[in-house]
């Protein structure tokens, strides 16, 4: 498995990760931990003629805990986000969701930016960030901009990032309440079958707010709006998680494939959205 | 197209230069530029763990990097982590727990298992499952994989608090 031949770049700031994109166009691509694209570039699915190594860029690997936000550099991994105390201690549902991303190795190596940059429908972060309500900011020859999760995932691998732009940063709001990342998966390293994100408010014993996003189920991370809203101002009853999933089952799309037909897929996403709930309005 | 560059690696301490295309995978600079065997090739898609190595501290896959990217970096394979007359701990405990059948997956197994034990001391069954899962066996069942590191980890700690 030997990948075409390119041209390495390992720049020392972003200004030079940019005049290499503006020089060499659509032949350059910027890499973080490499475990998405490698694996493409050796079965020549990738060609990237010019690869820009962002692992010396400076300011890319900061975890910023703000009074009303987490900041999260694109070049944090996932083994940072589990291994960081004071981020668990005040978004939880980060760590649980990354302990389900493949496996100890590819985690030492894969970022936060890369996952959500990527716009592989399988990752995780995605629909976890939308179930956040994340901003991602990108920096490009006129300057940076900030994107929401809910807006930046067009189809598979097609983001609101323009080629020419670079995913730095990921700006959450504190989460509040209860949460739950449940993800089901073939074997461990797998993609999922089936991923629910679930961040809810429990307000004397009815809900006051609840956040679904779903992975994998469709060409891109699903932000169910729909679903959330169909458990405010319930007490979180089987009714109201028979409606959550009804909504949610309106809002995906899943193809055939591998994990199974589409009516195996809503089954499972549907089985995997109620313990979701069920788990994040426990801990509510 | 690419020209060959010039790197400079640190392998078990020893500081290694030579010239090669960026795209050169790091499991191949050590297998057949370096002759460093340890570390294998099992399914070289990022999937089987036979070529970890460690990395600046991080078990990587060596399949799934290429040599650019670890110009600079300390490497440790599991020649460096111990041989024939200095077994580690986690050598001797495959040795005795039968932790191996046909061994070609055991170097990746055993580096795995030194960063697992460095991070985690005194890790339960559970949790040595949940470390090891980046490394795939096709003999074992993995029963006696765990049983060694469990031993290893006993033995370590036992060495280390009959220091202090």
């Amino acid at each position: 498995m030997i990948p075409a031949a390119f041209e390495y770049y390992r720049p020392k700031d972003m200004a030079g990760v940019l005049s290499i994109l503006e020089e060499q166009g659509d032949d350059a691509r910027v890499m973080a931990g490499g475990h998405s694209l490698i694996p493409m570039m050796k079965l020549r699915m990738a060609d990237v003629p010019h690869l820009i190594d962002l692992q010396d860029v400076e300011g890319m690997s900061g975890i910023d805990l703000g009074a009303e936000t987490i900041r999260i550099g694109a070049m944090v991994t996932q083994h940072d986000i589990i291994e960081h105390e004071p981020l668990a201690s005040v978004a939880p549902i980060l760590r649980e969701a990354a302990l389900q991303i493949a496996d100890p190795q590819v985690r030492y190596m894969g970022t936060v930016g890369g996952n959500v940059a990527n716009g592989d429908p399988g990752n995780d972060m995605p629909g976890l960030m939308q179930c956040l309500d994340a901003a991602f900011t990108v920096v490009g020859p006129d300057g940076q901009r900030d994107i929401p999760a809910r807006n930046f995932y067009e189809a598979a691998y097609m983001t609101a990032r323009e080629d020419e732009e670079v995913l730095t940063t990921v700006t959450i709001p504190m989460p509040i309440g209860g949460y739950a990342y449940e993800k089901q998966k073939r074997k461990i390293g797998d993609y999922a079958t089936a991923a629910a994100a679930v961040q809810i408010v429990n307000d004397g014993g009815t809900c006051a707010s609840a956040s679904i996003a779903m992975t994998n189920l469709s060409d891109t991370p699903i932000y169910s709006e729909a679903a959330g809203a169909a458990l405010v101002g319930t007490s979180v009853d089987d009714a109201a998680m028979s409606a959550a999933v009804a909504a949610m089952l309106g809002d995906i799309d899943p193809t055939e494939d591998n994990r199974g037909p589409i009516a195996f897929k809503k089954h499972v996403a549907g089985v995997i959205l109620r313990r979701a709930i069920e788990r994040a309005w426990s801990r509510a | 197209m690419s020209k060959k560059q010039h790197y400079k690696i640190t392998v078990n301490g020893k500081e290694e230069e030579f010239l090669a295309e960026p795209r050169e995978l790091l499991i191949y600079t050590l297998r057949e530029r370096l002759n460093i065997t340890g570390p294998h090739i099992g399914c070289e898609t990022s999937h089987c763990g036979a070529c970890t190595v460690t990395i600046d501290g991080k078990s990587v896959k060596a399949c799934t990097m290429f040599v650019a990217q670890a110009d600079g970096k300390d490497i440790t394979t599991i020649e460096g982590i111990g041989g024939p007359d200095d077994l580690h701990p986690l050598q001797k405990a495959f040795k005795e727990h039968h932790g191996l059948q046909c061994g070609y997956c055991t170097p990746g197994m055993i580096t795995r298992a030194t960063k697992l034990l460095e991070e985690n001391p005194k890790p339960t069954e559970e949790e040595i499952r949940f470390g090891m899962a980046g490394n795939l066996c096709r003999c074992t069942g993995y029963q006696n994989i765990v049983k060694s590191i469990m031993a290893a980890a006993a033995e370590m700690n036992a060495a280390k608090e009959a220091t202090e």
